[in-house]
């Protein structure tokens, strides 16, 4: 399994192998009855209505790879510089207000078909709206990198809390600066797609569903923007894993990940080599960002707070530091999200996937995909 | 002159770790650095290449002035350093370790070339090439840390206690192979705590104590001081 960093785990101290106190068993037996349950409930939906239970899984996984697109940047900023970047989530909003800005002030996604009248709309559609992610997703790259310039850099000797704690400032700034009435304002804001969502079912064959038209009961939904954001997500980790496998940069950042004056000595430019990881991370959240505007249709200054949380749980549950960890792990807090609001209820969404991230730290701190830290000789 | 260090003043916090000290390196030369634990010996080589700074004095590297210069851009300039406890990336594999060591060029031919005289030097290294550098055995590390320091085809070659923690079989293969390396040309700044062996090699040495240059000369002279000969050669 790729690792970024070999020595990059959460903080949380290791259950040390010692006398188990007393009692042990309650906790232990909690959790397997909780697991129980939870195996039960699925089980028995998914035999009763199993087009109810598709449903569900789809809406989890379109959740899923979204989530993925942000936890890669928790995961790449914590595996070099031990830092969880709270703003990472607020980047994200800003992805989705970029493209905002570009769709409905400036028609930037039309900007082929005023320019080639005539080539075919489709293609003016597609081209269009990978020019609006690709500019949102530069304008978060710079973004990322000037907040680590002014924020995290003069901290990298300071002890690690005090650069975390800037890290949750940034994020504040970011949401309340946003909120000013000459920014993005504080409301809601009806979001104009780039390009039109298309819904279709399964019952009997696929089906498109005309605009105004129900689809028959008992028949399963999808959408383009879920097949574009699967796409998406995927494409982004195996770039992801050639970038940090194959290329000169990438080697270097896991270099740097596992010892920082080491690659130094390399001739590594570790302060360009940690830029490099906040642009790339800011990027995919800022296309993770424009995406999700697209699919749920309406932005405000703090719609990035919780995806952000919940992509870091994420990171956390695969084994933050490592890439097909966050990918792992996205995809099961996706799941673990649209089965509750499926099931038990919506609001329920937020409690239980912390919940997730409570059972990850007392069970498996080091998460899913991570190795207990080494200790350096 | 290759490399010309005057007056270096480094502190940790309160510590005053390294005391006025000055030294040079002939192109060419071996040059041996000698001195009990906490001497400075490890404290001068960090300075010379930029992880530490010192607060007075200069560091001349080829007549330019490198005392305020960052670490990767006294790498570009030609002087490698091995560090003390060989530093091998533990999760990245040989090829990626000697990779590395070349990061500050570009012509993949040239470090395929370079690869290839690192392999000469150390055929083990060849066979696990898709080996983690953290599952190697010590001398094995030592052999990639010296490889991974010469890929960047350094002038200078600084190597901090390259024999530690070695076999004497080994400790010898190593020796033989630093010989070689400046033989082909690179000078080499040597710092080692196996005084003996390091002596039979070089061409001069300076003997570090609490942070001051006490005593310098020819290898030969320098072992034959009576006062080395009880402190760093146990005779």
């Amino acid at each position: 399994m790729q690792q970024l960093s070999g020595s990059s785990q959460v903080t949380i101290a290791l259950p040390k192998k010692k006398k188990r106190p007393p009692l042990a068993w309650v906790g232990q037996g909690f959790f397997i009855i909780l697991g129980i349950l939870v195996a039960v409930i699925l089980i028995s939906n998914l035999i009763r209505q199993p087009t109810l239970f598709a449903q569900f899984f789809i809406s989890g996984l379109q959740l899923g790879f979204v989530y993925a697109m942000i936890a890669l940047g928790y995961t790449m900023v914590y595996g070099i510089v031990k830092l969880i970047n709270f703003a990472h989530g607020d980047v994200f909003m800003v992805g989705a207000f970029v493209s905002y800005f570009a769709v409905a002030r400036f028609r930037l996604h039309q900007w082929p078909l005023a320019a080639f009248p005539q080539i075919s709309p489709g293609l003016g559609v597609v081209i269009g709206s990978i020019t609006v992610i690709l500019l949102s997703m530069v304008i978060c790259s710079a973004l990322a990198i000037t907040i680590e310039r002014v924020a995290y850099k003069p901290l990298r000797d300071a002890p690690r809390i005090a650069a975390l704690i800037t890290a949750i400032g940034v994020s504040f700034f970011l949401e309340y600066f946003g909120a000013l009435n000459f920014v993005f304002s504080p409301r809601f804001i009806p979001y104009e797609r780039p390009f039109e969502v298309v819904a279709w079912y399964i019952k009997d064959g696929i089906h498109l569903i005309k605009p105004g038209e129900a689809p028959p009961d008992g028949a399963i939904t999808f959408s383009n923007i879920l097949v574009i954001i699967m796409i998406a997500s995927i494409l982004v980790q195996i770039f992801l894993q050639f970038l940090v496998r194959r290329t000169k940069i990438g080697i270097a950042m896991r270099a740097s990940s596992y010892d920082k004056p080491a690659a130094r000595l390399m001739g590594i430019n570790v302060d360009s080599v940690i830029s490099f990881s906040f642009a790339i991370g800011a990027a995919f959240a800022g296309l993770g960002g424009v995406l999700y505007a697209i699919a749920y249709s309406s932005i405000w200054t703090q719609l990035g707070i919780l995806p952000g949380l919940k992509a870091f749980v994420a990171a956390v549950l695969g084994g933050i530091g490592s890439i097909p960890g966050a990918f792992v792990g996205a995809l099961i807090m996706g799941q673990a999200e649209a089965m509750t609001m499926g099931y038990i209820s919506t609001p329920m969404r937020d409690a239980v996937a912390f919940t997730i991230l409570i059972i990850v730290l007392l069970i498996r701190p080091t998460g899913i995909f991570g190795e207990p830290e080494k200790e350096k000789v | 002159m290759l490399l010309e260090v005057e007056d270096l003043n480094v502190y940790y916090g309160a510590i005053h770790a390294l005391q006025g000290v000055s030294f040079h390196v002939e192109e060419g030369e071996i040059v041996t650095l000698i001195g009990a634990n906490g001497a400075g010996k490890s404290t001068t080589l960090r300075t010379i290449s930029g992880l530490l700074r010192s607060r007075t004095g200069h560091i001349k590297f080829k007549g330019q002035d490198i005392s305020m210069m960052p670490a990767d851009q006294i790498v570009r300039l030609g002087i490698s350093h091995v560090p003390e406890g060989r530093k091998i990336f533990a999760p990245l594999t040989v090829k990626e370790n000697l990779l590395m060591g070349a990061y500050t060029r570009k012509d993949p031919n040239e470090i395929e070339r370079s690869m290839q005289r690192v392999f000469a030097s150390f055929p083990r290294l060849k066979e696990r090439l898709n080996q983690l550098g953290g599952t190697l055995s010590g001398g094995e590390q030592q052999m990639l840390a010296t490889g991974r320091g010469l890929m960047s085809r350094p002038t200078l070659l600084m190597m901090d206690e390259p024999s530690m923690g070695l076999s004497p079989i080994l400790v010898e293969e190593i020796f033989n192979i630093i010989k070689d390396i400046n033989s082909q040309g690179t000078s080499i700044l040597l710092v080692e705590q196996n005084a003996q062996m390091a002596l039979s090699i070089s061409h001069r040495a300076y003997v570090l104590e609490t942070g001051r240059i006490v005593l310098s000369g020819t290898a030969k002279e320098i072992a034959e001081n009576p006062r080395v000969k009880e402190a760093y050669l146990g005779v």
